[in-house]
């Protein structure tokens, strides 16, 4: 039973930070109908800052708490940077394109991207430096869940509802629901579709350089070919719970989470990718559509 | 001109800002020390200025290039000066003739080295066709196109270490299991569009590096298969000289059997049907194509080609381990059509060559080199995304008939 809960726990964990990176590929495909390949390289990115920037702090002798708080916020507007020069070199020029033309784009930015930080700093994994503090009253479970196991849900939970509450309140969110209704429609009523756009990138980067950060301090080590993976495994779980809906993607996201710890600790750690990439065949010969997507049908 | 450099100069800025914290600080946690390589800032701001220049300069040529597309200014009679000189006999026949003199002497007198950097040149070459047929013509994404590589050179590896089958009996074995592959990968994903065909096939890919490296019992896991035979040639013994320049003349055949295959599908029914199912689905479709058969049959003639040339791919390097067979190969394959000009066979070979021998012969450039690929895969589909030498259609004309593109 204990065993059983630890898995969950820990799997509870890897959703949420599916789910962080999922949100950026869902609403990025829910409003110009592109995967953004290197969306995984923008998370590898808010590691590396956050990893830096801890990196510089602890040198110059910061203390705990604040060295995590400055090093996820550097790491928040860099990866907001990034996110928002990748939308408008790589993908406004070709947004007219026939379809797979942004996609190749993305697949060699998303390249670029990766050698560019291997070229820049190291092809080694790099020790991360533990930010999260152990809490005292964490201690009675603390062989199911961590303190940074608790920090991982709680800042996940925070961050979406956060997101939640922007889309469905604020100017900006509902000018991203109009655009991804109609984007002609919007421009015509007056929204600015490619600041829109824009913001889309922003956001979903910020969120991406969070699970980042977490990922890097929970794991304890990075390198540069962190984001691939986590890229792949992220779309799949936007994919699994309906692409382009946000309450899927955190769906989805917590289920491969889930059905990937499980499967990594009662069959075999060494097939978990396998198991990943099981789930979302499966899932697209059976519901296409996703968990908590609606099919549409094609017009011509 | 002062807008720009002002612009530029801005761009500049914010390149140095978005760089900083990569380019400029590294931090050795182990010794506690941080190094500032403030040389490197140097270095990005100029070369961000310069290349927010050119970059404008291009984005002005490529909008004034639509605008005259646009008010119909037919541009089909400017072809380019690779389709022009293809088109006149008095020009191709004699350049045709150089080639073939010049390919038929290289492995006597390069060395050995050489020879063998030639023979995974021309490997990609075939890779790059064969990846040209599901890409270039059908449309059909494929990031996991290294796995079909894989398939081939693991049935010639296991097949001769468990059976001992020689490599001609493994070469049609190994394109069939890749074609065989390539339809029971396809199946599942007919109904798919292309952008989730894309992220199944880079899946597929990593699964197949993941069994290979875990079934220790058949494939020998990491450690990989050694001591594969290199090809025979009716039971004659050869050294290693004589066993790669055969193998570079083998090659030489396959690119020409390749060429000559792929060449002639592209205008037969099942060629124009793959087009017409790339430029509109659901038109062809209605047009009474039959949807499955074709993608499979895209799929499996792609995979059919990798999985010939895994064979020979296995029997050049006489040792093959997954870690030949990761997406950086896919990428590499993708980023020959990409640059070559989808469906153009002409340009994927000069692109093949050219990616694959540049990071051989310059070694300073190797280390940038996949992070020229992906620059390359963006600049290209803005700025040129028909590629390198453009892939010229067949046209019917009212009097006769144009084979424009067709004699490659």
């Amino acid at each position: 039973m204990e065993y059983f809960l630890e898995l969950a726990c820990s799997g509870l964990v890897r959703g949420s930070i599916y789910a962080l990176i999922a949100l950026g590929y869902t609403m990025v495909y829910g409003i110009i109908q592109l995967i953004n390949f290197a969306h995984g390289e923008i998370y590898m990115i808010g590691a590396f800052v956050a990893l830096i920037v801890s990196g510089v702090l602890t040198i110059y002798g910061f203390s705990g708490v604040s060295i995590l708080i400055l090093a996820a916020l550097i790491a928040a507007i860099y990866a907001a940077a990034y996110g928002y020069t990748l939308e408008k070199i790589a993908y406004r020029p070709l947004r007219n394109a026939p379809r797979l033309s942004p996609l190749i784009s993305a697949i060699g930015m998303s390249l670029f991207l990766q050698n560019y930080v291997l070229l820049a700093q190291t092809p080694d994994f790099l020790r991360f430096p533990s930010l999260i503090p152990d809490f005292a009253f964490m201690e009675p479970i603390a062989h199911v869940m961590g303190s940074a196991e608790l920090v991982i849900l709680v800042t996940s939970a925070v961050s979406m509802v956060g997101l939640t509450v922007l889309i469905k309140y604020t100017r900006i969110g509902k000018a991203m629901r109009a655009t991804q209704q109609d984007m002609t429609m919007a421009r015509l009523v007056g929204v600015n579709v490619d600041n829109v756009i824009s913001m889309t990138f922003v956001i979903g980067s910020v969120l991406a350089a969070i699970g980042g950060v977490l990922v890097g301090s929970y794991i304890g080590q990075i390198n540069f070919y962190i984001g691939f993976m986590a890229g792949v495994k992220a779309f799949t779980a936007a994919v699994l719970g309906g692409i382009g809906n946000i309450p899927g993607a955190v769906l989805g996201a917590l289920v491969l989470g889930l059905a990937e710890s499980f499967a990594a600790g009662y069959v075999s750690s060494a097939y978990e990718d396998v198991f990943a990439f099981g789930v979302l065949v499966l899932i697209l010969i059976l519901r296409p559509a996703g968990l908590l997507g609606k099919a549409v049908k094609q017009k011509v | 001109m002062v807008d720009n450099i002002k612009r530029s100069v801005l761009v500049s800025l914010w390149f140095v800002f978005l760089t900083f914290p990569l380019m400029v600080v590294k931090v050795n946690t182990l010794k506690s020390i941080v190094e500032w390589r403030w040389l490197n800032m140097l270095w990005v701001a100029i070369g961000a200025f310069v290349l927010s220049v050119l970059w404008r300069w291009a984005m002005a040529r490529r909008q004034l290039k639509n605008k005259e597309a646009e008010q119909g200014e037919d541009d089909s009679d400017k072809t380019g000066l690779a389709t022009r000189l293809m088109e006149d006999p008095k020009l191709y026949k004699p350049a045709l003739i150089v080639i073939a003199l010049a390919t038929i002497v290289f492995p006597l007198v390069v060395d050995i080295y050489q020879a063998n950097i030639m023979v995974l040149a021309l490997i990609f070459v075939v890779l790059g066709l064969g990846l040209n047929v599901t890409v270039g013509l059908a449309g059909l994404l494929d990031l996991g196109y290294v796995a079909f590589f894989a398939v081939g050179a693991y049935t010639y590896g296991v097949l001769n270490s468990f059976y001992d089958l020689g490599f001609w009996t493994c070469l049609p074995i190994g394109g069939l299991m890749g074609a065989l592959f390539g339809i029971a990968l396809g199946f599942p994903i007919l109904r798919l569009r292309g952008d989730y065909l894309a992220i199944v096939t880079l899946g597929f890919g990593s699964i197949a590096k993941i069994v290979i490296e875990n079934w220790e019992e058949v494939f020998n896991g990491a450690k990989g298969i050694a001591g594969i035979p290199r090809p025979g040639f009716f039971g004659a013994d050869m050294n290693i000289t004589t066993a790669t320049i055969y193998t570079y003349y083998l090659m030489i055949l396959m690119v020409i059997f390749a060429i000559f295959i792929t060449n002639r599908l592209k205008d037969s029914r099942i060629g124009r049907a793959w087009m017409a199912l790339r430029e509109d689905e659901i038109a062809c479709v209605a047009m009474g194509v039959d949807m499955a058969r074709t993608k499979l049959g895209a799929y499996a003639f792609g995979a059919f080609w990798a999985g010939l040339v895994g064979v020979i791919f296995a029997a050049r390097n006489t040792y093959i381990n997954p870690n030949s067979f990761t997406f950086m190969e896919s990428a590499l394959v993708l980023s020959i059509v990409v640059m070559g000009g989808m469906g153009s066979i002409l340009g994927v070979i000069i692109a093949a060559l050219v990616l694959v021998l540049m990071p051989e012969y310059l070694r300073a450039f190797s280390e940038y080199r996949m992070l020229m690929f992906g620059a390359v895969m963006v600049l290209m589909m803005i700025f040129r995304p028909e590629g390198l030498i453009a892939n010229v259609r067949r046209k019917y004309t009212g009097r006769k008939v144009t084979t424009e593109g067709a004699n490659v």
